[in-house]
């Protein structure tokens, strides 16, 4: 057993308000360069729909992530002989076109036009050209909310012909939910995979996924291998770029922009230790299993033994304790309440989503719930099981259904507890989905009350382990040898 | 082999011995140079984002196509005549395969060069992105292959071998013996090819055209997932 420790987030789908928050602070903070605009490293996209970029869920298009090519696990779009043939040329790449072209607008005329018989306006400037645009048609988020359906939303590629007839636009049946999307930092990565040039790498002690900018020197491989399409191509300095999990906050504890600045508070940032030795092995599985063998690679922090392989590798105790009290692994493997997106892309991404309860259809009758026939009822939400498990399982239903039983359950439960009902309440709801009385506060209080120190649970990166701190004092922020001057302008 | 009276003047040692090693000098010191003052600037700066399409059809052909010509200029000029003598290699079938393979890896390059440059110039994203640096480059490269291919046009019956003359001024010039006398007698046309690939060889550190030495070769036998452990001074 190898063990080694990898970031993750879970981000409940449940509570996500579509507000675009994360998106925004993410952009401001890294992507607001030229080169970059385009660049969403976080994203939120209405579902059902086409996302961004456009189909990126149809890997028989983009071919990202990868095959299991009869027992052999090969990039989707190629092994290396494709890439070196391909180099001049990557037939998987995505273009502009796919995301939309930047623009922005011709503020200036508002302020320094000349009197004149027409209001001035400001009108769009592409940042590719410089020219202006007569009419923009696409940019970020342009079927949000379902806009443009059907036109857009059944284009969305999980919507194969047996789930067209459940998909409907009729109002009082139709559905829609948020699902915010980042680099997954997964455990076994298609763009690092890819990178010819070596100048992608997951870091040793987090996992983090990062481009190194000097060693990139464009090949492309990247952006094409990753099937969530989260590398992107600075049109600028022709180089690859990527979420990069905040690492400068991640390392003195903090947790990702994204993370922080949500408003609904959904999402949760820790630690978890994985055996690496597996990973092979899980990224091999059928596509149904792929989920529960990636929960099968998570260790439980909490195991004595698992603690001692920690030490070995040199973990120090700060990093075992957040492990131990991560969220990550509690919301995981511990409630069993997250799922991975599109786990048949065999990357073994380590964003986790738990799956939006939606309204049942059918009528009530007057008395509300009967208790535990409200199970059944699962199958009769708004959001079709089908379609969450095209999303978080490649298609196997049944812990689809486990998840939203369980959070039923604990709703359930608490309402009961508001009311002041809890004695009567029959604990077989919760045994019938694992939980119990104090189980189930437990998860109320991670998931509704969602304290700030439960959901982000981060150890600082213990520097003074490979860096002579001393030394560094006085430089933080600067580079050791300054750039000459003349050699800027290439 | 050249006769021993050929005449020399200052142009010969200017164009044939002081230039190359300038050339030579300014190729090896300025690569180093950007290596260690700006390596986020090296990159094979693709615009495959901005457009696609043409470039299947620029881009393909040129490389493949380069490489082919790249291929044959170190057959025909590093290799000794000598040793294609030693493979039983007459005269003339050398240069019938010299003569049909240039011409077909020269074309094909000259193909994917006019659809390159069409492309830089009329794709509006792709012009409003492209440096001094990118138009030069193209020029030169036009300028050289067409120069090359005007070359091996003028001389398709063979009466001049560069073997004999070219071949051993460039491994003169790289063994550190430089000889002019050898480039006296050389047709105009494959002078000028030569020049303008020095040319191209001066600028060439100081453009996208560093992203040749970068071709990936430690990928071929490097495990697929990289992990790095941060090193510091106390590792």
């Amino acid at each position: 057993m190898k063990l080694k420790t990898n970031v993750g987030m879970v981000i409940n789908l449940d509570k996500c308000i579509g507000c675009h928050t994360c998106s925004i602070t993410c952009k401001n903070t890294w992507t607001n360069r030229d080169g970059t605009e385009y660049m969403w490293w976080n994203n939120v996209e209405t579902k059902p729909g086409i996302g961004y970029p456009k189909r990126w869920e149809d890997q028989e298009h983009y071919k990202g992530g990868w095959e299991n090519k009869n027992g052999k696990l090969e990039l989707k779009q190629g092994g290396k002989l494709f890439e070196y043939i391909n180099i001049f040329h990557n037939p998987h790449m995505p273009t502009i076109d796919d995301y939309y072209e930047p623009w922005d607008y011709d503020y200036e005329k508002l302020i320094k036009a000349k009197p004149s018989k027409y209001q001035p306006v400001a009108r769009p400037k592409s940042k590719l050209t410089g020219e202006y645009m007569e009419k923009i048609e696409w940019g970020p988020n342009w079927e949000d909310d379902l806009a443009g359906s059907p036109e857009y939303m059944l284009k969305d590629p999980n919507i194969t012909e047996d789930l067209e007839k459940e998909i409907t636009l009729e109002f009082e049946r139709s559905f829609f939910f948020y699902l915010p999307r980042l680099c997954n930092h997964c455990l076994n990565p298609a763009c690092v995979a890819a990178c010819p040039s070596g100048a992608m790498y997951k870091r040793d002690e987090d996992g983090i996924v990062l481009v190194d900018q000097d060693m990139c020197r464009g090949w492309r491989f990247c952006i094409s291998a990753c099937p969530y399409k989260k590398v992107y191509f600075n049109w600028d300095t022709h180089k690859a770029e990527k979420c990069i999990f905040c690492y400068p906050r991640f390392e003195a504890g903090l947790p990702t922009v994204c993370s922080e600045t949500c408003v609904g508070r959904i999402r949760y940032v820790g630690i978890v230790f994985y055996d690496a030795d597996k990973v092979k092995e899980a990224a091999s599985a059928p596509e149904g299993d792929i989920y529960s063998a990636m929960l099968g690679l998570i260790l439980d922090p909490t195991d004595k033994e698992v603690q001692k392989l920690a030490e070995k590798e040199g973990i120090r105790y700060d990093w075992i304790d957040a492990a131990v009290r991560s969220p990550i692994y509690k919301l995981v493997k511990e409630f069993e309440v997250a799922l991975p997106l599109h786990p048949e892309y065999r990357t073994l991404p380590m964003v986790w989503y738990i799956p939006p309860l939606s309204p049942i259809l059918r009528v009530m009758n007057s008395k509300g719930y009967s208790d535990i026939e409200i199970f059944p009822a699962i199958d009769e939400m708004r959001i079709p099981i089908k379609y969450l498990a095209k999303l978080f399982t490649a298609g196997n239903e049944e812990p689809i259904r486990k998840i939203l039983k369980k959070l039923l359950a604990m709703r359930m439960y608490m309402r009961a507890v508001q009311l002041g009902k809890e004695e009567e309440f029959n604990d077989k709801i919760l045994e019938e989905v694992g939980l119990n009385r104090k189980k189930a506060k437990e998860l109320h209080r991670l998931l509704a009350v969602a304290k700030y120190e439960e959901r982000f649970v981060i150890p600082t990166t213990n520097k003074e382990q490979f860096e002579n701190t001393f030394k560094e004092q006085g430089f933080t922020g600067y580079d050791y040898k300054p750039p000459c001057d003349f050699c800027k302008g290439h | 082999m050249q006769e021993a009276t050929v005449q020399v003047g200052i142009t010969d040692y200017l164009f044939w011995v002081a230039l190359p090693y300038t050339v030579l000098t300014i190729f090896v010191l300025g690569h180093i140079y950007r290596y260690a003052t700006d390596p986020m600037s090296w990159t094979s700066k693709s615009s495959e984002l901005l457009e696609k399409k043409l470039l299947r059809f620029g881009s393909m052909p040129f490389h493949y196509g380069i490489i082919l010509v790249l291929l044959g200029h170190f057959i025909g000029l590093i290799i000794p005549k000598a040793v294609h003598e030693a493979f039983g290699l007459s005269d003339h079938v050398y240069h019938i395969i010299a003569v049909t393979g240039g011409l077909f890896a020269g074309f094909l390059t000259l193909l994917g060069l006019i659809v390159l440059t069409y492309r830089r110039f009329a794709v509006k994203r792709v012009l409003a992105n492209s440096s001094a640096g990118d138009i030069v480059v193209l020029v030169l490269l036009l300028l050289v292959v067409l120069a090359g291919l005007t070359a091996t046009l003028s001389n398709l019956g063979g009466s001049f071998d560069y073997r004999d003359t070219i071949a051993p001024w460039l491994r003169g010039i790289l063994t550190l013996r430089p000889d002019p006398t050898l480039m006296a007698n050389v047709p105009i046309i494959f002078k000028l090819h030569i020049f303008l690939v020095m040319l191209l060889l001066a600028v060439w550190p100081f453009t996208r055209l560093v992203h040749v030495l970068s071709f990936p070769i430690v990928f071929l036998r490097r495990s697929r997932v990289i992990f790095r452990r941060r090193c510091g001074d106390m590792a």
